[in-house]
């Protein structure tokens, strides 16, 4: 068995007096797509935020590839090589989609300074070579009509779509993707499946996401982690995690107590397809 | 003498050898931190309602000013004077929001900020057309005498300038906390846009603001001009009003306040122990690396809260 | 129709990344290069090198170093004065210790000596942002005229206080100086200039621009891309103050000819952040137009009374003067946020389509 590509130890966050994770640990292994999914509110993006370095834990460990990486900052992190989308897109906005997704190869790119100020022999030549790079990219996720246009002005989908180029220009061996699929109707969602689903085969990119349309999440991810208020509250395939009765209290709203109380055999199935379930009267 | 006596150990003593002369250096940077903190405080009411960096809150000090001691001269009597400048001054928050504010709303913070660079310029150049630019005496009828008090030369000019100005931040702050339209500002303050919903008018609360800075101009015009006539220069106290800035936050009136004394305390304790050994005139620069020094132990300002960036 | 690129294709991300992709822009550019180069030298009077040309040129430079930082970083910096004034000093210093040096070499020192103090006062940027950034490159500002006005080493002990242009020679002419003369002072303005947005253009459009836009952006984002925040954004202060030293040098050495720190103050950072501005943030060319904005709005508008037969006094003149470019910043402003720049794009989209825009 070959060494996991990330494990989170026992990871715990505080912010002031606020426990946003309590000991939560997660492995994932080279290949796999990983689905966080949790109420709102559980600790997700703060997991992914503490795995790309924005936090670092009050205890625990991260590791990739087997060595310690805990206090890394995200560039570090970025060297490493992870690359991220944001739950509310954070695409350079001033920029044009092209030059978006050209700085998402910044760490594939070497040179002198002085060659970059005249445009000149090797500088214009790895220009070009990472330009050809990202047209494939460009390709791949179909937005050739898009290349010159400025990222901000483009309409919600896009703007994830192309956040998902600049993230895939680093050649990432781990991706983490924050709601990819936020706020995109049902067209758009199943491009989206399709193109991580793609990642994973053609490039063997390890992927984790946080969703909250659970039919996408069951539909495309091989293991499922689940966070409930900090601490995680089951991890395993997504029937596994559809049958556990910890997952089901948590999104209908059982205390914990009561559940374990509670003498129900029968299992609802969570709602494929439903979308955005959260807590309720949260 | 080593050069750590010279900067540590010699200014210390200075200090130690005559404390009446120290308490008179530091209650002359007490009052005129004071004047800083009501220039301070005509800037983080306008950035906190309007998220504007108003950089013409000095040259509305000079046109206060200006306005003031051209109607004294014209021969108004010192209230008709004063009543007549605010309403000036409230025509002008009009002025403002109608002609700057309004056609530029939703655009970045650096183009409002530019705006007022502009409007800088224009009222300069309009205060002194109408009333001309030469030095000015202001006499508000409080003599410029001293007397002394345990040992300490005390300006009565100076004093009654802090006592204004203390009660000025006094009643702003009562403005503020108790008042509905005070209310309605912390709102537009927290969140533009929630406050809009729930039918806050903002063009109202951008004209109560400026009116607001204005009447604050008047004062702190009165102050300065009071010492130091009225003159152009007035207009630059805004570039010492800056540094209170850093240290108090822009958004915050209790920091606008304790960082003024701040500075203006430092600041004269700087000049008179540590500024002959450089060669004096430190003032322009001094508070500012006052303020630098203080943000990088605290990066968060006087009163921010410690920064947790959302990512 | 003689705007039109239609029929032009790219075959190559070569073409398609250079700097001028349009043809006919490339003829343009070429021609008023070379047309700038010959026709003020050969046709221009004494007074419009001097009082237009010349002060256009060199805070055009300065104009393209502050938009590399403001512009392109997002790190708003109100110290240009004193960085220029570091260029200044450092060249006379330099032209006065070493009488050989080229005067070309001692512009370059110069720009090198204004970076490295760029990047000191830069270091606060990794922790504050925005105004409060701007605000503390006040402290530079303030700072460096002090020390400028206080040491008298950076003065050669002059009981005047002023620095003023030695006579040194390029290629056998006399370019700084009593004695050099308008024309010779223009070209090497021009070619200063010309070579250094030559270089800010390819920096923005390769690598280095990138991660500065990032910064400026997003800068979280950024930094998970991999971009480390305080080099990026020390080098930016770098990049600029280097720029702007020149800038400061050729103000005394190929314009004023002897200056004193009143010269670099406060009004002079504004100055060149209008130009920023005004052109257009985040433009090589809105550093262009910026600059010939603020060097000729007040020319015009002294000369405007003249000449249709008005007698001003001199102060009225002058308040009204400012009461117009504070005016009129407020209208650039109202009618266009973006810059002169962002006018000239649309005209040009306009011109492509032209003589039919549907």
């Amino acid at each position: 068995m070959t060494l996991p590509l990330l494990e989170v130890e026992g990871v715990s966050v505080r912010f002031g007096a606020l426990t946003a994770l309590t000991h939560v640990s997660l492995e994932i292994a080279r290949g796999e797509i990983v689905a966080i999914i949790g109420p709102n509110g559980a600790g997700k993006t703060t997991l992914l935020n503490v795995i790309s370095g924005f936090y670092h834990p009050y205890e625990g460990r991260i590791l990739f590839d087997g060595r310690d990486r805990t206090n890394l900052r995200p560039p570090d992190v970025a060297e490493l090589g992870v690359a991220r989308t944001f739950q509310n897109v954070a695409l350079f906005k001033g920029m044009s989609v092209l030059d978006n997704i050209m700085t998402g190869r910044l760490l594939k790119m070497r040179g002198s300074f002085l060659l970059d100020a005249l445009w000149w022999g090797p500088a214009q030549r790895q220009e070009l070579a990472h330009r050809e790079a990202v047209e494939r990219i460009i390709d791949f996720l179909e937005i050739q009509a898009i290349r010159k246009t400025r990222a901000g002005t483009l309409p919600y989908g896009l703007q994830k779509r192309v956040e998902l180029a600049r993230a895939l220009a680093a050649e990432p061996q781990l991706l983490l993707l924050d709601e990819p699929m936020a706020g995109m109707n049902v067209e758009e969602k199943e491009d989206m499946c399709r193109f991580i689903l793609d990642v994973n085969s053609e490039f063997g990119t390890t992927i984790a996401l946080i969703e909250h349309d659970m039919g996408v999440v069951m539909d495309i991810s091989h293991r499922v982690a689940v966070l409930d208020y900090g601490r995680k509250i089951a991890d395993g395939t997504p029937d596994e995690v559809r049958k556990n009765q910890a997952v089901l209290d948590a999104y209908l709203g059982v205390s914990s107590e009561g559940a374990s109380a509670a003498p129900s055999e029968t299992s609802p199935r969570i709602a494929p397809a439903k979308p955005a379930l959260e807590r309720p009267g949260a | 003498m080593s050069v750590f006596q010279q900067v540590l150990i010699g200014p210390l003593k200075d200090i130690g050898s005559n404390p009446a002369f120290f308490g008179e250096v530091v209650i002359g940077g007490i009052l005129a931190g004071m004047l800083y903190s009501l220039v301070a405080l005509g800037f983080v009411l306008i950035f906190k309602a309007s998220g504007v960096f108003n950089f013409a809150q000095g040259v509305m000090v000079l046109f206060a000013a200006l306005t003031l001691v051209g109607l004294i001269e014209r021969g108004a009597g010192v209230w008709v004077a004063l009543a007549a400048t605010a309403l000036v001054m409230i025509v002008l928050a009009f002025a403002i929001e109608r002609a700057v504010l309004r056609p530029l709303v939703n655009q970045p913070q650096i183009i409002l900020f530019m705006a007022t660079i502009g409007l800088n310029f224009f009222l300069e150049g309009f205060g002194e057309m109408l009333w001309g630019a030469n030095v000015k005496k202001l006499d508000v009828g409080i003599p410029d005498r001293s007397f002394m008090a345990a040992g300490m030369q005390i300006n009565q000019l100076e004093l009654s300038a802090g006592g204004i100005a203390a009660i000025l931040v006094v009643v702003l702050a009562i403005f503020f906390q108790k008042t509905r339209i005070g209310r309605a500002l912390r709102a537009v303050a927290d969140d533009h846009e929630a406050a809009l919903s729930i039918g806050i008018p903002l063009k109202t609360i951008w004209v109560v603001v400026w009116s607001v800075a204005g009447l604050v101009a008047i004062v702190a015009g009165i102050m300065w001009g009071a010492k130091s006539g009225v003159q152009f220069s007035l207009s630059l106290i805004a570039l010492k009003a800056l540094p209170v800035l850093i240290l108090g936050g822009f958004e915050s009136v209790p920091g606008a306040i304790v960082g003024g004394l701040i500075i203006g305390v430092g600041e004269k304790i700087g000049e008179v122990y540590w500024g002959p050994l450089v060669g004096g005139a430190i003032e322009n620069w001094f508070a500012y690396v006052l303020a630098l020094a203080f943000l990088l132990i605290r990066p968060q300002g006087l009163f921010g809260e410690k920064i947790i960036e959302r990512v | 129709m003689i705007y039109r690129e239609a029929g032009q294709f790219k075959t190559t991300y070569a073409a398609d990344q250079a700097i001028f992709p349009i043809l006919q822009d490339r003829i343009f550019v070429a021609l008023a290069v070379v047309g700038a180069f010959v026709i003020p030298v050969r046709f221009a009077n004494e007074y419009w090198l001097q009082a237009v040309l010349i002060p256009f040129l060199i805070y055009a430079l300065a104009a393209l170093g502050l938009n590399l930082l403001t512009g392109y970083a997002g790190q708003l910096s109100l110290g240009t004065g004193g960085f220029m004034a570091v260029g200044a000093y450092s060249a006379f210093k330099l032209a006065s210790a070493f009488p050989a040096l080229n005067i070309v070499l001692v512009f370059l020192l110069s720009g090198l000596v204004a970076a490295l103090v760029g990047v000191v006062f830069g270091i606060p940027s990794l922790r504050i942002k925005g105004f409060y950034l701007a605000v503390a490159t006040l402290a530079a500002q303030f700072f460096l005229i002090w020390l400028f006005n206080k040491v008298g080493w950076f003065v050669n002990y002059a009981p005047s206080g002023t620095i003023t242009a030695p006579p040194r020679t390029v290629f056998g002419v006399m370019v700084t100086g009593p004695d050099a003369a308008a024309g010779a002072r223009y070209v090497a303005a021009l070619a200063f200039v010309a070579v250094f947005a030559l270089i800010a253009k390819n920096l923005v459009r390769g690598r280095v621009g990138r991660s500065w836009m990032a910064i400026r952006d997003r800068d979280i984002a950024a930094e998970i891309i991999g971009v480390r925040p305080l080099r990026t954004k020390l080098l930016a202060f770098a990049i600029s103050s280097f720029y702007c030293g020149i800038a400061g040098a050729e103000l005394v050495f190929l314009y004023l000819g002897s200056a004193e720190t009143l010269a670099f103050d406060i009004n002079l950072s504004f100055l060149v952040l209008f130009m920023v501005i005004i052109g257009g943030l985040g433009s090589v060319l809105g550093s262009f137009l910026g600059a010939a904005f603020i060097v000729l709005v007040p020319i015009f508008l002294t000369n405007v009374p003249h000449t249709v037969g008005l007698n001003l006094p001199v102060a009225l003149a002058k308040q009204i003067e400012l009461m117009i470019f504070g005016g009129l910043i407020l209208f650039f402003l109202i009618v266009e946020p973006h810059g002169l720049a962002r006018l000239w794009q649309i005209t040009k989209e306009k011109l492509r389509l032209w003589p039919f825009p549907h």
